[in-house]
């Protein structure tokens, strides 16, 4: 039988296929309005809608993951903002849309939405991903501030850094955080970063009584926020308050004084650790007269008037030191009873060459000075 | 704006060395002038960070780009 046709005979499969491939190749995610008729949440968690407006309808579908965190089904008539992308089942041959959130339009103003549409830009991007959150230095010691200086945030951390990492160096970037151009300055600020030689970068804002952080929100902002070289802390708003900045920076503190206190460590716990080392290095001292000691006991030099020079030195540069740190003064030598010979002048008298017959020198020991003469020999 | 010249290094850098110090001393292996050289350094770093930790003065600077986009940065007002 002859169809009149000139092209080859495609199956029905192939057909939804090709269309499949067009549909879903073509039109990626994006939010469509519409009002919520006839929604069943199936016993396995997925939820099936309609969703139309005054002239079309579309049929919908919502996996159980995104139906888990949309909460309940949403009542019939209400308006919504879906998110998702169109695709063919093709086993019925049923064009549907596939939505990811789904929000009440009632609930949302313009500039949630636009919220929602940053976010979803941004996470489709991967910019949230725990993977990419790099870790803290340890101990910057050079942080570049990107926020307003006229700000309550600049003062809290400038505060809170004085006290806690006093040998620090802030570089403020100035930039509006709220406000016409705000977005547009904060991008600047993060690209200077870049130029600058630091450790970590902090962006922040205080909260205020007219609460406004879309700067914070902006894709250009937080892509720029993204690229900072260096790992970054964002400190926006209050506690309760979450901006985009939060989940794009490596760390979110929750206010800009919390944002100093992640960033440095606190000179308290440096101070006990300087002290301990100085115990440690002290006592490594100890050990090393006692192996000393040990050596030149079994040497068994025991000169006259003179001391081993090497224990000379010891003593003089450990004394010496010790003047200025009392607590590692290595004098526990001479209480052994070894003694430390200087000339009139004060010099030590390492050798024997130095020791001049009938010339008068001091002798130290542990508790004083003995005045000594080298006798003629 | 670049790093400071060395022999100002950061505190933790300084820290890092004296722990590395200490370690070495109690690890009994130097000869004699090694150790006392290394000892002296200790002391020398331990009182530096010790001065540092008693003197050091937060430095908030003022970071600007000029016109033709050099950096500068001066002293704020914190």
């Amino acid at each position: 039988m002859t169809l009149g046709l000139s092209q080859d005979v495609l199956s029905v499969s192939e057909l939804a296929g090709a269309v499949k491939e067009l549909l879903e190749g073509t039109i990626g995610p994006l939010w469509i309005k519409g009002e919520v008729t006839g929604c069943k949440a199936w016993p396995s968690g997925h939820w099936y809608f309609t969703l139309r407006d005054a002239s079309a309808q579309l049929h919908c579908c919502m996996w159980r993951t995104y139906a888990q965190r949309a909460g309940r089904p949403p009542a019939d008539g209400t308006s919504v903002y879906a998110l998702g992308r169109p695709m063919l089942y093709e086993g019925k041959g049923e064009f549907q849309f596939s939505v990811q959130r789904l929000l009440p339009t009632a609930a949302l103003g313009d500039q949630q939405l636009g919220l929602e549409r940053v976010k979803a830009a941004l996470a489709a991007d991967g910019l949230f991903e725990i993977g990419r959150k790099r870790p803290l230095p340890p101990a910057p010691e050079r942080v570049a501030l990107v926020t307003s200086t006229e700000g309550a945030a600049l003062r809290d951390i400038v505060t809170v850094t004085r006290k806690r990492w006093p040998s620090a160096i802030l570089f403020v970037v100035d930039s509006r955080v709220q406000g016409d151009g705000a977005a547009r300055e904060l991008v600047a600020a993060l690209r200077l970063v870049n130029r600058l030689d630091v450790d970590l970068c902090i962006v922040s804002r205080g909260g205020g009584a007219q609460l406004d952080l879309a700067a914070f929100n902006d894709e250009a902002v937080c892509r720029a926020l993204a690229a900072v070289r260096v790992p970054t802390i964002s400190a926006v708003g209050h506690e309760t308050d979450v901006s985009l900045t939060d989940l794009v920076a490596d760390v979110r503190a929750a206010t800009p004084s919390a944002a100093a206190e992640i960033a440095f460590a606190d000179a308290v716990d440096v101070r006990r650790q300087v002290q301990q080392l100085g115990g440690r290095l002290a006592r490594s001292l100890g050990r090393r007269a006692e192996l000393l000691e040990e050596q030149l006991a079994r040497a068994g030099d025991r000169l006259e008037g003179a001391m081993d020079q090497r224990v000379a030195v010891l003593q003089y540069r450990g004394d010496r030191l010790g003047a200025e740190l009392d607590a590692l003064s290595p004098l526990r030598v001479l209480e052994r009873g070894y003694a430390l010979p200087r000339d009139r002048d004060g010099r030590v008298l390492r050798r024997r060459a130095e020791f001049v017959a009938g010339e008068a020198f001091s002798l130290r020991v542990s508790d004083g000075v003995v005045p000594a003469t080298v006798r003629a020999e | 704006m670049t790093r400071p010249p060395a022999g100002t290094t950061s505190l933790a850098v300084e820290l890092d060395r004296l722990e590395q110090i200490v370690r070495s001393l109690e690890a009994d292996d130097l000869d004699l002038d090694a150790a006392l050289a290394l000892f002296e350094e200790g002391v020398n770093r331990l009182r530096n960070a010790r001065e540092r930790l008693a003197t050091a003065q937060l430095r908030v600077r003022a970071v600007m780009e000029d016109a033709d986009g050099t950096l500068s940065d001066t002293e704020l007002d914190g």
